[in-house]
């Protein structure tokens, strides 16, 4: 049983999926998503109690032996990733049933959950594959289900910006089979390690080239890496506030994983970071991208708005990190994965509880709802927070990793870069807190605290990224364990 | 737990139970303001506990925090002096707090006091912090924790306010403080404090000369000019908020975060040596004498007050750059005496706005001969800021000067003896106009001394400033202990 666990982590989700449509009833399938999910963090964590024990894991699915069958392996780079995952539904689903019950027909609800879970599904799935074109199928499936779910959102605008996400989406995917088909026609492989031995003596042949920059594209159009982002705003606004949670917390980074995986376990750190120009573009894109989404976040008028153009500002920081381009700056991309999963999810759990509880989550809804709704004000405030990168929260310590990094390489200017524009998210921050608490509220504003239920997962979430601020050495393990084997060195 | 464990965690435990158990109280106002009362007695008795720990030894770990960078509490003979400073003096504020919120029917007075009870914990934490990564991880927090008393009045000049303080505080540490912070772990591999420093022999002098540019100016709370702006801003607040923190807690934790970089992570005979010195005297220099020359012309009595700390501030980085044992002995004592006198003249300014509605200096003409308690413990105040005997201020200015001269620094006895002479002049025309000069025809007939707890703790601290000239001991002894080593 114990050894099936590579397969079970998304096996479970994927039956449990189309078992909610069986279900029909809303809170039986809700109970039965919660269940799932619970049991896909339990497995996600005796994973990494595995890997962090005994290495890396190999499984073969079906039992057909790699490079013919379909190969998964869990080590600790993706278990960071299905931990961030199963922990962010799990914490997720619990708090969503009052604002699913809030937004969504109650016809809808069975179908909603079904959605959830397969979006769960084939992110896990994209993490724990080793296969490129497993990885093709567990995107798709990801992408149709969220696609489906986003135009479930109760604003007529969610339909457009489904329709946009859909079409750029498959544009993305469709790119990226394009270079996984290029590299098939050169190597005649699929498996990762394979490709990885058989695509060495090939890497100069331009095939293998174009293959790597459709791939890239791709993907980075799934990460919305500016200037690949336009969907991604409006879907965040739109979208059902528990998708938007879910899909702010894991997705674009789990396709950061993906292109991070293919990038360095198929092409090799060598080539990627030396012999094609990949840190100069990265780096470029990147500080583009974090002057421009965070400037813009500064001017939105909408919470999730305002939270969605943040999360482009804040991949594109663990994208920096990757152009630093030593391993250091690879850890401290793959925590500030990690802390901004935690902290990104409790922004827009908080969020959800405004848009339940105000109808809206527009800045002037929101105004002096710090007096009315304490508990959700002051943990969206502490949050918030933490997306500044205040210390003793987790991005605190992502980021501080981060910085050492690009002085490590005596890239100075980089360092005071990402320094100076944490203010700019400090200045966005402001504006809501200013919102929430020193401003007067309407007179007839609604006044209620949120329900329990919802209050205990966002604190939880809250309380979460103080903890691995204050103790980080297990995400630090893994990250610093995942960028050693990334880049194929001994940690 | 051992002693210095048990009083080091009392100094954050205490503060940060008052500030949640204020938040829970808020419909009883009385024990609301009870419980303010016992958390900051509790504080100055675990302090006053640390002080008398043997050999001020101790050390309390709060978390791992980073790789090779904990989160610890450490007994250490400047934090000593802070950390009584900042919690005797929260005892007097709360009791001038207490008389000034109600007597002015203030709102949201709960959040008032619990932010007010966490700000003091930073600044615990700042006193006692360990490590330069715990004394940033404080600094920040005294910043945030002080935002809210900033804008506490909600209108759009305090909103506007609290913009400009968090942005120049927050802005400047974390783009220049926190940026040196991780150069020195980048060339030093620690951040502990050590006596005599961890940066000597691991970097260029043309990085040591960076780096301490870097720190004087990250560290906003300091107000070396340009960095100054938020602390006027910051006087839209209470009076109780302008008085402590913004005469004590908050801008006192920049010059003792600067003195503490000097001493324990550059080491005062490698600062010495640095170029960047010159800078840093011509900067602060500059800042003494503008500042007062701007306070000379600003009406606004607060704004005054305000830009005369700027100017007092830069007194003490001046003389911990000088970088003489006795200088900084000399900074130290300064840190304390200016503290009393200062907190002494805002305490005023609140009494005053709170009894007679005055916020000019123009409009306190004869306020002398309504007022007299306030009135005469302005002047007291007034002559430890200018630093003329017989009050505390004489001795740690003339401490500094001395200490100056035996270094053979002559910058720093000019620009004092300017600076007295400009702080008399926009410090004496205030009492003058209090007791020689007839009331304007309207108003102040019916102005009374503001409310019996107001006036015990202008008076107190008045008097402060004169015990602490009578015992010159306690001004030095500790600064020196930091500087020398205990003998």
């Amino acid at each position: 049983m114990i050894g099936q666990l590579p397969a079970l982590q998304v096996v479970v989700p994927l039956l449990a999926a189309p078992l909610c449509v069986v279900l029909r009833n809303g809170t039986l399938a809700w109970l039965l998503a919660v269940a799932t999910s619970w049991a896909a963090l339990a497995m996600a964590v005796v994973l990494t109690g595995q890997v962090l024990a005994g290495g890396p894991i190999a499984y073969a699915m079906g039992g057909w032996l790699p490079p013919w069958g379909i190969e998964y392996t869990i080590d600790s780079f993706n278990v960071l990733i299905l931990l961030i995952i199963s922990g962010s539904a799990a914490a997720i689903l619990p708090f969503a049933r009052h604002s699913v019950a809030d937004e969504i027909a109650p016809e809808q609800h069975a179908r909603f959950y079904s959605a959830f879970l397969l979006i769960m599904t084939g992110l896990l799935g994209m993490a724990a594959t080793g296969d490129v074109f497993n990885l093709f199928v567990f995107i798709e499936i990801s992408s149709i289900a969220t696609y489906a779910a986003i135009a479930l959102g109760r604003d007529r605008r969610a339909l457009t910006a489904a329709f946009n996400y859909l079409v750029l989406g498959t544009v993305g995917a469709t790119f990226y089979l394009i270079g996984v088909g290029l590299l098939y026609a050169v190597t005649g492989t699929l498996n990762t390690a394979d490709l990885a031995s058989r695509i060495a003596p090939l890497l100069e042949s331009r095939t293998v080239i174009v293959g790597f920059a459709f791939i890239s594209v791709g993907l980075m159009l799934k990460v919305a890496l500016f200037p690949l982002h336009q969907w991604l705003p409006n879907a965040y606004t739109y979208a059902p506030s528990v998708i938007t949670t879910f899909l702010a917390a894991t997705a674009t980074k789990v396709a950061l994983y993906s292109l991070l995986r293919v990038a360095f376990a198929v092409f090799g750190a060598g080539y990627v970071l030396e012999r094609l120009p990949t840190e100069a573009i990265l780096l470029a894109i990147a500080g583009t991208a974090i002057v421009v989404a965070s400037t813009t976040a500064i001017f939105q008028k909408d919470l999730k708005r305002l939270l969605a153009w943040s999360s482009l500002a804040q991949v594109a920081t663990i994208v920096l990190g990757v152009g630093i381009g030593n391993a250091q700056g690879l850890a401290g991309a793959l925590l500030h994965m990690f802390s901004h999963a935690l902290t990104k999810g409790a922004l827009f759990m908080a969020a959800a509880v405004f848009a339940l509880r105000l109808g809206g989550t527009s800045l002037e809804r929101l105004q002096g709802a710090g007096r009315r709704m304490p508990w959700t004000s002051a943990a969206l405030v502490l949050a918030g927070l933490s997306l500044v990168g205040v210390p003793l929260t987790a991005s605190f310590v992502s980021k501080w990793t981060i910085v050492l990094a690009a002085l490590e390489r005596g890239w100075w200017p980089v360092a005071g870069f990402i320094l100076v524009t944490s203010l700019l998210t400090l200045a966005y921050v402001v504006r809501v807190v200013e919102a929430l608490y020193f401003r007067p509220s309407a007179a007839d504003a609604p006044a209620r605290e949120a329900p329990l239920s919802m209050l205990w997962p966002l604190w939880l979430m809250v309380a979460g990224t103080f903890y691995f601020g204050l103790n980080s050495s297990i995400p630090m393990r893994l990250a610093t364990q995942a960028a050693a084997l990334l880049l194929g060195v001994a940690p | 737990m051992t002693g210095p464990e048990i009083w080091l965690a009392a100094t954050l435990a205490i503060p940060l139970a008052g500030a949640l158990l204020i938040a829970l109280s808020g419909d009883w106002p009385n024990f609301r303001d009870a419980i303010s009362l016992l958390s900051a007695t509790g504080l100055f008795a675990a302090n006053v506990m640390l002080v008398l720990m043997p050999d001020h030894a101790g050390t309390l770990a709060l978390a791992p925090f980073l790789p090779g960078a904990p989160l610890v509490l450490k007994i250490e003979p400047l934090g000593l002096m802070f950390g009584l400073l900042a919690s005797g003096l929260w005892i007097v504020t709360t009791i001038y707090a207490i008389g000034y919120m109600r007597a002015n029917e203030e709102a949201n007075q709960t959040r008032f006091f619990a932010c007010f009870a966490l700000a003091l914990a930073s600044t615990m934490g700042v006193a006692h912090g360990g490590n330069l990564i715990t004394l940033f991880v404080f600094y920040e927090a005294l910043s945030l924790t002080t935002y809210p008393l900033v804008t506490h009045h909600g209108t759009p000049e305090a909103r506007r306010a609290g913009r400009v303080y968090l942005g120049l505080l927050v802005g400047s540490s974390i783009a220049l403080f926190l940026f040196a912070l991780l150069w020195t772990w980048a060339v030093a591999g620690t951040l502990d404090f050590k006596p005599g420093g961890i940066l000597a022999g691991n970097a260029s002098a043309a990085v040591l000369s960076v780096l301490l540019l870097l720190f004087v100016f990250g560290v906003g709370k300091a107000a070396v000019m340009p960095l100054h702006r938020w602390l006027p801003a910051a006087m839209v607040a209470p009076a109780p908020v302008s008085a402590l923190l913004h005469a004590v807690a908050v801008v006192k934790a920049g010059v003792f975060t600067l003195l503490k970089i000097a001493v324990y992570i550059f080491g005062l005979d490698l600062l010495a040596t640095l170029d960047a010195r010159d800078i840093v005297l011509a900067a602060t220099g500059f800042t003494i004498l503008a500042a007062s020359i701007v306070a000379l012309r600003e009406d606004n009595l607060k704004r005054r007050l305000a830009y005369s700390t700027v100017s007092q501030l830069s007194y003490i980085v001046m003389a911990t750059i000088v970088a003489s044992p006795f200088a900084a002995a000399g900074a130290g004592a300064h840190l304390v005496s200016h503290a009393f006198g200062k907190i002494t003249l805002f305490f005023c300014a609140g009494a005053i706005y709170t009894a007679a509605h005055k916020e000019k200096v123009s409009e306190l003409n004869g306020l002398g001969q309504r007022m007299p308690w306030t009135m005469g413990a302005f002047a007291l105040g007034s002559l430890a800021v200018i630093g003329l005997p017989p009050t505390a201020g004489f001795l740690s200015k003339w401490t500094m000067f001395q200490g100056a001269i035996a270094a053979g620094d002559y910058a720093l006895p000019i620009v004092l003896g300017l600076g007295t002479l400009l702080s008399a002049g926009y410090l004496l025309p205030v009492i003058y106009r209090a007791f020689f000069l007839p009331p304007a025809r309207s108003g102040l007939a019916a102005t009374a001394e503001a409310p019996l707890p107001m006036r015990v703790a202008l008076l107190f601290t008045a008097a402060g400033c004169i015990a602490l000239f009578l015992m010159p001991d306690l001004l030095t002894s500790l600064p020196l202990e930091a500087i020398r080593g205990r003998r």
